[in-house]
């Protein structure tokens, strides 16, 4: 497969693997990191794209367990604990500016979530992908998927609730 | 009436059992003006899901990083390996070629050795023919008496 081939399969859904791996590791550049590393690893193995019925499956698949393995190795343990330091850390400006902006309450309740969660509520909600879809690129059964968006999306509210009560009060 | 009708989605949607298309809808609803008060809570929610969609991937690096490390770092890899193998076969085989030349130098030589011990080794018995003609003139003399 020639590269231009490659990047015209690639480019519609390159935006949903960066997304999915900024939604686990948190940290922008991290993301791009994955996202690039994800890219050439499916370029190094383009060869056998033919195998795979859904490339875009695959990739987010790969992606899934590429962010996985870095959260869980030690080096982005380090990388996570700077990132919750500067948040707690920061200026009292940005922090009240940000509390307006209630819109990214929700980013910030979605990074509390498990990770499972976070990514089925992710997939479905943000990238909207069927239960089919998600349940093949998280290796999971339809049926947990359900129950695993249920509970996403009724921890999110409920924590919104409680953001806003206590904005309010 | 609409209200109603995003209220039973909003309740399929907590339960997960929601159509693409329903959330679709949602998201819509939300994204517009006059939400119906009792159903705010919930905008922030689809309104955030709609924002996080339009974060894109800006890096452009990896389309060159692509073909560099994957197609001429490939070829640099084999060749620098083809390169520690052919340096090492040079290695061996040159010792290999040094050491049948000091071979055959050291034989050239112990034959010249050789040669020259013989020479004069044969130079010697002809000397001791000379010893021969004494012993006959000495036989000759006696017999003579």
């Amino acid at each position: 497969m020639q590269q231009v081939e490659f990047l015209n399969v690639v480019m519609p859904f390159k935006d949903k693997l960066f997304r999915l791996a900024k939604r686990l590791l948190v940290s922008t550049e991290e993301a791009e990191d994955a996202t690039q590393e994800i890219l050439i690893k499916l370029w190094s193995k383009n060869s056998s794209f033919e195998k795979y019925k859904n490339v875009e499956a695959f990739a987010m698949t790969m992606t899934k367990n590429f962010c996985l393995d870095r959260l869980k190795s030690k080096q982005a343990g380090n990388l996570k604990l700077v990132h919750s330091n500067y948040q707690e850390k920061g200026s009292l400006l940005q922090n009240q500016i940000e509390a307006k902006d209630s819109v990214s309450w929700v980013e910030r309740i979605m990074d509390e979530l498990p990770e499972q969660q976070k990514m089925v509520l992710q997939l479905r909600d943000v990238e909207e992908y069927d239960y089919d879809e998600i349940s093949e690129m998280l290796d999971m059964q339809p049926t947990a998927v359900r129950v695993a968006l249920s509970r996403a999306r009724k921890t999110v509210r409920e924590k919104l609730v409680q953001k806003h009560n206590y904005g309010i009060g | 009436m609409e209200s109603d009708k995003i209220e039973k989605i909003i309740e399929k949607y907590f339960e997960a059992t929601s159509t693409v298309a329903e959330e679709e809808t949602l998201r819509n609803y939300f994204s517009k003006e006059g939400v119906a008060t009792h159903l705010e809570q919930y905008a922030t929610m689809f309104q955030y899901f709609s924002t996080a969609k339009e974060e894109k991937f800006t890096k452009q690096v990896p389309l060159e990083t692509i073909t560099s490390v994957t197609k001429k770092g490939f070829n640099f890899k084999w060749l620098s390996i083809a390169a520690a193998g052919l340096l090492m076969f040079g290695i061996y085989f040159g010792k290999m070629y040094k050491e049948q030349q000091d071979a055959e130098y050291a034989y050239q030589e112990t034959k010249k050795a050789m040669n020259l011990l013989a020479q004069n080794f044969s130079r010697g018995t002809e000397k001791v023919a000379y010893l021969n003609q004494f012993e006959e003139t000495k036989q000759k003399i006696y017999n003579g008496k």
